[in-house]
Order: structure tokens, then sequence, then C-alpha cells
């Protein structure tokens, strides 16, 4: 088996029928992402128990116990999603140091399916990024070429994704963090339908805003992962008992009467570059070839997008950033030197100290938002408009089944080149934020490569609930793509 | 209660007060508002938490569904409208016992609305609107120790309804009933234990002045920290005085927070409006809306006990009540139900009633005991006074078998027979007892008829005496009067 081109299917079948046990596979992960991560800084923390784990799994096989859809498949998890006794950080100071005593929600169904942890990956601050340059533990590099950021902010997830250090990885997207890393690195990565997987052990940061999904090698390992990690759960009330189809089992390729819309106001955006456009037209010509019908559809807010998605996003995140004041847990301002201080400075020196810029930037600007005379003007005003671009969509629905689009304007930059322009990085995000406010799913499918070598994925977007209809035109497409499952040679 | 008095406002050196109360009651979950941590009062340092309740990165709240129900019953108590949709909000400030940086409440979209609520003061009536009554969660408790501060977070996340009145009091007494009355509806519902000590039950009062005659409200001051319904209108009456003092004394009132200092009989400012909080209320992303439906509603009305008010009113033109009897046996719930039971059993309404707020309320003040820990069951002192009224006992043997029945918790019949109590109602022996006592006192008897008749109280001592107080007094009265006749 080579696990450089081995599905989770492949890998769980190998491993339950005892052709490889779990403990090489988890052993070959763990040696190939120690050796090749001094590169690109995926990781943040490995875990020590991981070969345990596996050896446990392998104890439970001979056993003859069922171990799960996914047993013995590595993964690495962004280090937003809370593991039990093993470090989260949200790649901040604040939390450098952080051991949760619980499982992220999303974390336990995956064990739960048999998966081993390999460990934490790097990412964006709290998740407040396109670069992976926001890290506490410093910046991520893109495997096809480290002159690049990956993308983020799961920027880790994708690094470590597109070079194999994991057979699969977990993100969290809330405003494109899944699909635009996985779009610069070459993979699939998905955001389900807001509501569908459980928040609770994932450290928030826009609340209404926030899923996690998959960022996998092939869409059928994304639809595989989605059928675990899907689904009501108790501790997220904002998650849906909509039935979670076998996704996996469903997948097809013929696109026969599916309907495919095409946003015109995405069409007449100027500053597209020139593969991006050449990627996207390659799709749409793949997808008519294949029986789907091209549909020009309307989304006429899309203008205000951007705007409305940073006031929504900050203003939750400086009120969920709140409880990292040095009280609890987490880092704190040292105070033996001084003996005592004011609360008040307490916590100026602790959040003063333990917050990067950009969350700082982002907790002032959500506060702004939420202060008493302008929380009309802004939050308020935000949230009308949000709800007649999810009337917009809705409207779109009912003329096609997906929605295609390019991931962002332009394939990977280089590593420095927009940091210093917060307003560029932002508008960066421009093809994926509605997707977040109207709660919909999207997913990214990698499907071209730019004159520099960088890989180019194109969007689909659907209807909520209709992760299945997605997948399908996704997995049409990868059969179909010039770069299905590539390996980045790091 | 009965006919609404009107009377001329209370003045205060030709100022009115115009008072509005918050009162913070503890819902009586068995857990968390958000979470499923414990909420006994008793537990030890931080032993009631979780990663929820200490706000833990990724924690996410889930709603007690038993809150809401009991929520939604206060408001129905309280003459409330129930929104059929509801919304949390987050009230954002920091403080170190606020584990999440944002207290979860609710904003604009209460549970309960527009509601009012009727009580007597001294001798009149009064109406209190209710502006709102909404859920929210308790912060932990900050424990002061000079140089540092230890933490304690089991209280941090107990669901509180906070109930906000309409500025319609008056006076300090005013206040002080209103707040009485809802602590006595809420213990009547069982969604609040109403313990003032422990915290269950919280008093903020909101209290301004103006000259009488003025349309415009003066400039309020809150004052916080007042534990009993002493101090509230304690608290109110030092306010108004404070107050008016300083216009008076040409000041303007400065809109702030003051602390009620029990030792000291004062409010002190805590914090003025300059540096108040900017809360930054938001919808709570992490909750969806409240739903109550109607068949929720109608459920819980039916679901609802009588309430002091009606009950009293029930015991007054029902059992032939007074007012005051009504009013004292209805203040407590289970005070009120050991007086029914009693009623019913005896079928003496108002004997049951003396025999309940003399007798038993004394007994419970003396031994400092709750009516619901009282040694005799309401049945039992039921038995008694039927056992009065059927003329098996005398009215004084029956104070004497309460004794009895207090200390040893028998029933009234046994410590009758076994003590040999039972009334003596045989004429020929209460005739035979009389001529004894004819027979041995000779020279009164003679003095009685010669026309000193007021010994005729020595001759029922004596008889009841030599009867061991068993003798029917009204038979006594009777033989004696004739025998003595000569």
């Amino acid at each position: 088996m080579d696990l450089n081109t081995a599905s989770f299917k492949d890998i769980s079948q190998a491993v339950k029928s005892k052709k490889a046990s779990a403990l090489e596979v988890t052993q070959h992960f763990l040696k190939r992402a120690k050796s090749l991560d001094s590169k690109l800084n995926s990781f943040i923390t490995f875990n020590d128990k991981a070969e345990d784990e596996a050896k446990a799994l392998d104890a439970r096989i001979a056993k003859g116990e069922d171990v799960g859809v996914m047993a013995g498949v590595p993964f690495g998890i962004k280090d937003m999603f809370c593991t039990r006794g093993l470090k989260t950080t949200a790649a901040s100071k604040i939390l450098e140091n952080f051991v949760p005593p619980y499982d992220a929600t999303v974390v336990e169904r995956l064990r739960k399916a048999g998966i081993t942890v390999l460990g934490k990956l790097n990412q964006d601050e709290f998740a407040m990024g396109s670069s992976n340059e926001n890290s506490h533990f410093g910046p991520v590099k893109n495997p096809w070429n480290v002159q690049y950021v990956p993308g983020g902010s799961s920027g880790g997830s994708a690094a470590a994704q597109a070079a194999r250090l994991a057979a699969g990885t977990v993100g969290t997207d809330t405003g494109g963090s899944i699909r635009q890393p996985a779009s610069f690195c070459g993979i699939v990565g998905v955001k389900p339908t807001y509501g569908r997987v459980s928040r609770y052990g994932i450290v928030a940061f826009a609340s209404s805003l926030d899923q996690a999904g998959p960022m996998v090698s092939c869409v059928e390992d994304a639809a595989t992962t989605l059928e675990v990690i899907c689904g009501r759960d108790e501790r997220d009330q904002t998650t849906s008992d909509h039935d979670v189809p076998k996704f996996s089992q469903n997948l097809k390729e013929d696109l026969k009467g599916m309907r495919v819309g095409l946003v015109k106001e995405y069409m007449t955006e100027k500053g597209l570059h020139a593969d991006v456009q050449k990627t996207l037209d390659s799709a749409i010509e793949t997808l008519k070839k294949r029986g789907a019908e091209i549909v020009e559809v309307s989304i006429s807010l899309t203008n205000q997008a951007v705007p409305m998605y940073y006031l929504i996003a900050a203003s939750e995140a400086s009120s969920n950033l709140a409880r990292y004041d040095g009280v609890k847990y987490g880092y704190r301002t040292n105070i033996e030197s001084l003996g005592s201080m004011a609360l008040d400075d307490f916590y100026c020196r602790t959040r003063g100290e333990g917050f990067g810029k950009e969350v700082k930037r982002r907790i002032v600007l959500g506060t702004y938002c939420l202060s008493s005379g302008y929380y009309d003007a802004f939050y308020n005003k935000a949230g009308q408009v949000r709800r007649l671009l999810r009337d917009q969509y809705s409207e779109a629905f009912k003329k096609c089944d997906v929605i295609l689009s390019p991931v962002t304007t332009s394939p990977a930059f280089k590593i420095g080149d927009r940091i210093s322009d917060p307003l560029a990085m932002y508008l960066n995000d421009i093809f994926t934020v509605s997707t977040n406010l109207a709660g919909l799913p999207g997913m990214s499918v990698p499907f071209g490569m730019s004159k520099e070598g960088l890989p180019i994925g194109v969007q689909l977007t659907a209807s909520h609930f209709e992760e299945q209809k997605m997948l399908n035109v996704g997995y049409s497409l990868e059969q179909a793509s010039s770069v299905k499952w590539k390996v980045a040679n790091v | 209660m009965s006919n609404p008095t009107i009377i001329a406002p209370k003045t205060y050196r030709g100022y009115e007060a115009v008072i509005g109360l918050e009162i913070h009651a503890q819902l009586k979950t068995q857990s968390k508002m958000f979470c499923a941590d414990s909420t006994t009062f008793d537990a030890g340092d931080n032993e009631n938490t979780s990663p929820v309740s200490v706000a833990m990165p990724g924690t996410l709240p889930a709603v007690n569904a038993h809150a809401i129900e009991f929520a939604i019953k206060a408001g129905l108590a309280l003459g409330c409208e129930i929104r059929k949709k509801s919304v949390f909000a987050r009230k954002n400030y920091f403080y170190p016992d606020l584990p999440k940086g944002y207290q979860i409440s609710q904003y604009d979209q209460p549970i309960c609305e527009h509601g009012k609520i009727s009580f007597k003061v001294e001798d009149y009536d009064k109406t209190v609107r209710i502006e709102r009554a909404h859920m929210e969660e308790d912060a932990g408790k900050s424990n002061h120790h000079g140089e540092y501060t230890l933490l304690n977070y089991n209280r941090a996340g107990v669901p509180l309804l906070e109930i906000v009145s309409g500025p319609d009091m008056r006076t300090p007494q005013e206040a002080a009933e209103y707040a009485r009355t809802i602590r006595q509806v809420l213990i009547y519902l069982d969604v609040c234990d109403g313990n003032l000590e422990e915290g269950s039950l919280r008093c903020d009062c909101n209290i301004s002045v103006r000259k009488i005659g003025a349309e415009k409200f003066g400039t309020r001051t809150e004052t916080k920290n007042v534990n009993s319904f002493r101090f509230v209108e304690k608290a109110i009456e030092f306010e108004i005085e404070r107050q008016i003092d300083a216009i008076e004394a040409g000041e303007r009132i400065i809109q702030e927070t003051r602390l009620w200092d029990p030792d000291k009989n004062r409010t002190i400012s805590m914090r003025s409006k300059e540096d108040a909080q900017d809360y930054r209320y938001f919808p709570e992303p992490d909750l969806l809306p409240v739903i109550v439906t109607a068949e929720m509603i109608e459920k819980y009305r039916k679901d609802l006990p009588e309430l002091p008010i009606a009950r009293a009113q029930r015991f007054m033109s029902a059992n032939g009540l007074p007012e005051y009897d009504a009013l004292v046996l209805t203040t407590e719930k289970d005070l009120a139900d050991f007086y029914e039971i009693t009623a019913k059993i005896s079928g003496n309404f108002k004997a049951a009633s003396n025999w309940v707020m003399t007798e038993v309320l004394r007994e419970l003040k003396q031994a400092e005991k709750e009516i619901k820990d009282s040694p005799i069951r309401p049945e039992q002192l039921g038995k008694l006074i039927a056992l009065i009224d059927n003329n098996t006992i005398s009215g004084k043997i029956a104070k004497t078998v309460f004794q009895e029945m207090w200390q040893s918790g028998k029933d009234p019949e046994v410590i009758v027979k076994e003590k040999g109590l039972v009334q003596i109602t045989d004429t020929g022996a209460i005739e035979k007892i009389i001529q004894e006592v004819i027979a041995a006192n000779a020279q009164q008897v003679a003095d009685y008829r010669g026309g000193r008749t007021k010994l005729f109280g020595f001759f029922v001592g004596a008889v009841m005496k030599a009867s061991k107080g068993q003798a029917n007094p009204d038979l006594v009265n009777q033989i004696l009067t004739e025998k003595l006749k000569g």
C-alpha cells in the first residue's frame, strides 16, 4: 500500500484485515512529518501518545472489536480543536501552554471512528488571517514552494495534507479558512452547512460563522469524514438534527440534470488572475461535457459581503476572546516581579502581551462595532443585510443546484507580500465569506496549476444541507482533473 | 384587598419618592442554567464547576429547560405576557468572577413582560407593574483578602430570574412589601427557595425624589447589596433623606450605583455613571431563540398553584376567616397548607385558624422551627380540635394535650385515653362532685347565699380541681348555679 495515495477506506480496510497494522501506518506518517516539517512548520505539537493510540487500536482489532470506518487513519488536527491531554494553543501566546481536559466533539467522533492523532497543526492565531503569517509559532510554508504562503487560517492543515504528512486533517472555516488554503495547497477542503458539525470544543472565533470540516487528499475522504463528524450534538444547540447521508457511498460522476450556477457579479470581478480564470473556464467546460447545465444567477450583495463579514466576525470575536484574561488559565503577565497591580493593568498587560497584532486589531474593531451608539449602524445593520444575502442565495438555488466560482482572486502569494496591507488581505476573501454569512456548504476542489507551479482550486457552493450534490459535482470534477491527488514534493 | 383605599401621597419635606426594584431570584433547578454542574449551596470551593462554567476554550452553553419552565411559571404568576420568542444576549464586561467575560442574559426580548402584582401595605392596597422578568446566569464570587482575591465559581452559571418593577412605589414600606410579595409568590410556585442569607433572592433598589406635583422623575441612584426586607426599608429611607438633603443644599444628584452598608446604616457611593460600563449587548450566537408555544403556556398555567392572594380571599369567603387571619395564614405556602388540612379534619375553620396562629406559631417560634418541621401534623391538630367540639375534652385540657403532642408526636386520642383526660359530661358524676365541694365549704356556701355571689368563681375552681379539670365547664356552671340556690 502506497500511503501517499491511500484513501481512508484503503487504510482502514488494510488495518482491519491486518494487512497493515495501525502502528506501522501511524509510524510512517509520524516519521515523514517529523523529518519534513522543519521545512513547512505545519505542526505546533506532536502527539507523544500517537503510537500508543495505534497499538491500542491494533489490540482491539486483534480482539475482533468493531473499530470504526476510519480505523488506523492518522490525522493532524488544527490547533483550534481541543484535544484531551494534548496542548491546544489556537496558535496564540495566550494559550501556549493550555492543555484541555476534554476533546472537541469533532475529535471525539473521529477518535470513535478509529483515527490516531499525530499532532496539532499550525494556523493563523485564533483563525484570524488568510496567509498563516499570524501565528505565534511562526508562519507555515506552502509545500509547493516554500517562498509562498499556504493560505489561512488553516494553513498548517493544508500544508501538512498537501505534503502527505498526515493521511487526513481537519480545519475550521469562518470566512474561507478551509477552502482558501485548500485551494492554495491543492487539496480538497469542505466547509459544511452551518449547524452540520458541532462547534463544541473548537476555540471560538465568530460563533455564527464558524464551522469545521475535512481537509484531505480526495473527495471520497472528505465524504467519509463528513459522515463521521456531522450530526446533532446536544452540547452545541446550533447543530441541526438533519439526517446525515452516507455521503461516500452516494458519490457519483454523472452530472445529467445537474444545474450549475455562475454568479453574474463574480464574472465581472476585475482583479481575477489569468490562471484562476483559466482554471475556472476549464472547470465550466468539464462540467458541460459531463452533462451539467450551466445557468447564470445573481447575488447582487456580493460587493457588501466582505465588509459585512468583517463587522460580524470581529464583533463576535471581541466577545468570544474576552475569556482570555489571565485569571483562570492560559498566559498571565508576570505579577511576581511587581508584587501587585491594579486589575485593569493586569488585564491590559496580560492581553497586550498574549495576543498578536491581527487579533488585537479585530478585537478593537469588534468592540467598536458593538459599542453603544454604533451597534445599530454596524452590527445590527450587518445582520439585516446578512438576512438579505441569505434570501438572494435562496432565490439563486431555485435556478441551480450548485454554484461554481473561484476560491480566491489569485493563486498563493509570497510570504510577506500582503501582511502589511490588511485591507488587501481582507479583500482576498471576496469569494469565500458569502458562504459563511449565508450558512451554506462550500468546498474547494483542486483543478489547475499556475504558471509558477502553484495549485488552484475551484469552489462549489450548495443550498443548506445539500452537501451531497456539492460533493457529487466535486467528485465528478476531480475525476476529470489533471491535478487529482498530487502530493507536493517537499 | 377589599376596597382600594385612596390615600394622600406620602411626603418627605415636600418631596415624593419614586422607587423601583430589581429582584434577582435564583431559580431552584438542580443544575446550572447552561451546563450540568450542580447548584447546591454548601459545596466546597469550586466543586460545582466544569469546563463550561469556567469558560474553557470552545465550550458552549446548552439551555436548561427547567429554568425556562420556572421562568414561565413565575411570569404567569406575576401576570406577565410570555413572549413566544425570547432571545438570549451577551452582556460584555470584564471582571475576574465573570468567567466568559460576558454574562448570558436577555436584553430587548425578555421571556416575560408587562405584568403586575397587588398586595396590601399597612391598611391600603397597592398595585405595582412588572416591566419585565428575564433569565440570566449568575457570576462567581470574589473573596477579597487585602493583597489578593480568591475566586469561587460555584455560583457562576446558576440560573437567575431578574424581575424588574415599574417605578411605582412611593414609600420604603411599599418597596419592602412588594419584595416580600414577590418572594412569597416565588416560594408558592416552588421556583425559588427565597433564602436571603444564601443569596437566593437579591434586591437592587432604584430611588429618586421629586417635588410633590412634579411630573418629571428626579435623577435616580441604584442601591445594591440589600439582602433583607428590613434593609430594603432602611436603605430606601436613608437614600430618600440623603437625596433631599443634597437637593436642598443646592447639589445635583449623580446617577450612580451605591452600596448599602448594614453596619453603618447608610449607603455609600460605588461607581458613578461617568465610569459606567458599555455592556455591548448583542444576541448570543451560541443559543437559538427560546420558542414558547401556546401549549406550553397552557400546561404551565394549569400547573400553577393557587397564589397567596387568591388563597387568602378564599379563606375569607369560603372559610369565613377575618382578613388578618387569612393574610397571616397565607404568608407561606406550607403554613397555608397546614391550616387547610387542620381546618378540613376539624371541620371548624375558625378554631383551626386560632390554634395554628397562636399555639402552633408560638411553639415554632420558640423552637426556631419551620412549619414543615412541626412535630404535630396538621391531621393531628385537626383531630384535637374535633375532640373539643364533640365535648370529649375541654378547651383547657386540650392545651395540655397539645403540649404533650408537641413533645411526643402522639395522636391526641391516644394521649387523652392514656392519661384518662376524657371530659366528664355525666351530670350525675358532676352533681356528686358538686355535693362534695358544697359539703366541704359550708362557710363559703353560707356567704354566697348571703349575697357574696362573687364566690361563684371559687366554687367553679374547686369543682374543676376536684374533677382534675375534666368536668364539662358548661355543665358545672349550670348545676352549680342550681345547687347553690339552696
